[in-house]
């Protein structure tokens, strides 16, 4: 760019002329320039080496548990470390399970403040609220774990649990879903701190990917008579689908990984009694922060690590089926969406 | 993403050489009696100038750490059978005695107020009892208003030796118990909500009305929690106290083995759920300067330790036991020529 300026950048107090000599800066450039690329190309492959890495000591940590359990230990509800038996469904299923409910509430939240950021807020309320939102992302996770306990679970259990309790009273499958110890802790309050914790992630990745819609075709739409909804249902979400299943993904991977403030609130409770929202559970994440420290050599260990990598694989899984969607929908681009 | 997981990784390999100084004395091990390490480290530190590093990072990880000597002593609270030391060429011995002690938040009802069995206190946690008006309490507690509301159970997510000593004694005085659940740093639960570590659990209790839970006593104290009385070996309802815990470790037997659980232990007022904790060393040292040193401390820590252990609610060890641990780090600890590891 600067080269095809002409020269009015001269100012007059300068009196060294400009565009010294600068070919023969160029000339040393070959050693630097290798430098260069192999430093990157290195920082490349330690990422993918890193990763090998983590893979193989993690399958080769959970070797006696495969080797014991087999993949069994995928549908065995037992977890019982006096007696050496295994099994992972528990925290599987608390993992899915909370990530599931944080993205049921997350996702048409995050929808909602990215629409409003980008069509609808006026221009002096934007940037402080674009900045509060960005914030909450910048809270620690054991802040969350601590207002959960002690401020938000009362308040799920007072509020909530109690009133549906007594409302679900006598219905067959309704009274399950809520039934349970009225103490605020379990999947629900989990699944609803994970949302708020991933609100911020995937509505400042939407919020990003609906402003770079053109305008024009925004503005064309609106000539056309359109309204906001319909704008951006028709214009601005095809434009940004790949951004917005982006977004959702990365919030998901947090909530999946997520251990500090799920593991205040999901009662660390290792058995699958009833498929209740406010039943204590657990989580794969919470599980390897409680138990690690103070497993013994053996089975237990070696189990931990194979809940580990069962982790692993989930997210892996979860990348996955997000770049599939994501092809899916490129392909369908250009054709009627 | 990427670029902060290379950063994070270059930023650590450039720190791992600068964490370890020769001269120091390192352990690693049991989370509960890491506040009194630190403050006798620190105390010793300004005594005498050399310095103690002490991480707390569980009894499991101590014990891991010490198999793979990357430290000079390992801490555990639970203490390892003489066989599985003798195969490891280890010696154990305790330093202070924690006492753990149930508490509960039912409204109207002071400290020590309840008293519990053994008995009932494992079918609490059974879930076989789910009711505070449940006929086993008011038996045990005429008199006491106990509420109509079901029991909010309360325990220890993580592993830790808080639990080991809690269920150990459930495990002694509850039959359905030891078959059901057994007693280690975790065990498969039957009921109740988790809390990770003291604080999760007194924090939990103190949230939850009508529940119970088990904690260190530094935390009942600290926390004014309502703790409860329970019936010790000789039939006596006791109040959890140093006197208490002392007694329940004078009525061990030490002479033969440090392997001492010191729960359910008899003497008139002895508190059942009693347990020291324990540190682990090498018998033949492969670096006698730094064992020499570690024993120099904990030497300066049973000499001078003990007021600063009343502090912070840890009960200091009688000094017959105190004597006979001197003994054996005279008869076991070794260094390469088989002379004993100074220590004064």
């Amino acid at each position: 760019m600067a080269a095809t300026l002409p020269v009015t950048s001269y100012k007059p107090d300068d009196h060294v002329t400009p565009h010294s000599k600068p070919p023969e800066r160029r000339r040393v450039a070959p050693w630097a320039d290798r430098l260069f690329s192999i430093l990157a190309h290195g920082a490349a492959w330690l990422t993918l080496l890193l990763l090998v890495g983590i893979i193989g000591s993690l399958i080769v940590g959970a070797a006696p548990a495969i080797q014991h359990f087999g993949l069994g230990f995928l549908w065995s509800t037992d977890w019982d470390p006096v007696q050496e038996k295994f099994g992972g469904l528990v925290m599987i299923y608390g993992t899915l399970m909370t990530s599931l409910i944080a993205l049921v509430i997350a996702v048409p939240v995050s929808f909602g403040i990215a629409l409003f950021l980008t069509e609808m807020s006026p221009r002096w309320l934007k940037r402080p609220l674009g900045t509060a939102i960005e914030l909450l992302a910048a809270v620690p996770s054991i802040v969350y774990g601590m207002w959960g306990l002690l401020v938000f679970s009362p308040i799920l259990s007072t509020w909530v649990q109690q009133p549906l309790q007594k409302l679900f009273k006598g219905v067959p499958v309704l009274e399950t879903f809520v039934s349970g110890a009225p103490v605020g802790i379990g999947l629900l309050s989990a699944g609803i701190i994970l949302a708020i914790m991933i609100i911020p992630f995937i509505a400042s990745v939407m919020r990003d990917v609906f402003e770079v819609t053109p305008p024009m075709l925004k503005e064309s739409a609106y000539g056309l008579g359109a309204t906001t909804w319909e704008v951006v249902s028709r214009v601005v979400l095809p434009y940004t689908k790949s951004g917005v299943v982006g977004g959702v993904m990365l919030g998901l991977g947090r909530a999946l990984g997520e251990t500090m403030a799920v593991t205040f609130v999901i009662g660390n409770f290792n058995q699958l009694e009833s498929l209740s929202l406010f039943e204590a559970a657990n989580s794969i994440t919470s599980a390897l922060a409680n138990e690690f420290a103070e497993a013994g050599e053996g089975l237990h260990q070696a189990s931990l690590i194979y809940l580990g990598l069962v982790l692993f694989f989930i997210t892996f899984v979860v990348l996955s089926l997000s770049k599939l969607l994501l092809a899916q929908l490129r392909k369908g681009e250009g054709t009627k969406s | 993403m990427t670029s902060i997981l290379l950063r994070t990784a270059l930023v650590s390999a450039a720190l791992i050489p600068a964490a370890a100084f020769a001269q120091d004395v390192t352990g690693a091990g049991a989370t509960f009696p890491a506040p009194i390490y630190a403050k006798w480290a620190d105390a010793y530190n300004k005594a005498t100038g050399a310095r103690i590093n002490y991480q707390s990072v569980g009894s499991g990880a101590g014990i891991k750490q010490i198999k793979s000597k990357t430290v000079d002593f390992g801490a555990s609270d639970m203490p390892l059978k003489d066989e599985d030391l003798a195969r490891d060429g280890m010696v154990q011995f305790p330093t202070v005695i924690g006492g753990v002690v149930p508490v509960v938040n039912i409204k109207g009802i002071a400290p020590g107020q309840i008293k519990l069995t053994g008995q009932v206190l494992g079918d609490i946690y059974l879930g076989k009892i789910s009711k505070w008006n449940d006929a086993a309490l008011t038996a045990l507690n005429p008199g006491v208003p106990l509420p109509d509301a079901e029991i909010s159970v309360v325990r220890r997510a993580d592993g830790s030796g808080t639990t080991f000593i809690f269920t150990n004694y459930l495990s002694k005085v509850n039959a359905e118990w030891k078959a059901k659940a057994g007693e280690g740093t975790a065990v498969n639960w039957p009921t109740g909500a988790g809390g990770k570590g003291n604080e999760g659990v007194a924090a939990f209790v103190q949230r939850l009305p009508n529940s119970i839970g088990y904690v260190e006593y530094a935390y009942v104290k600290q926390n004014k929690m309502t703790y409860t009385l329970m019936k010790n070996k000789d039939g006596n309802f006791v109040a959890p106290n140093d006197t208490a815990f002392k007694a329940a470790a004078a009525g061990a037997d030490w002479n033969k083995t440090f392997y001492q659980i010191t729960t359910e232990q008899p003497g008139k007022e002895a508190w059942p759920l009693t347990n020291p904790t324990y540190i682990l060393m090498y018998k033949s040292q492969d670096k006698p300067v730094n064992a020499s040193n570690a024993l120099k401390f904990f030497e300066w820590a049973f000499n001078n330790g003990d007021k600063m252990a009343d502090d912070l609610d840890y009960v200091p060890l009688p000094d017959s036991v105190k004597a006979l641990v001197r003994k054996q780090w005279t008869d076991s600890i070794k260094d390469g020529a088989g002379k004993a590891i100074a220590f004064k």
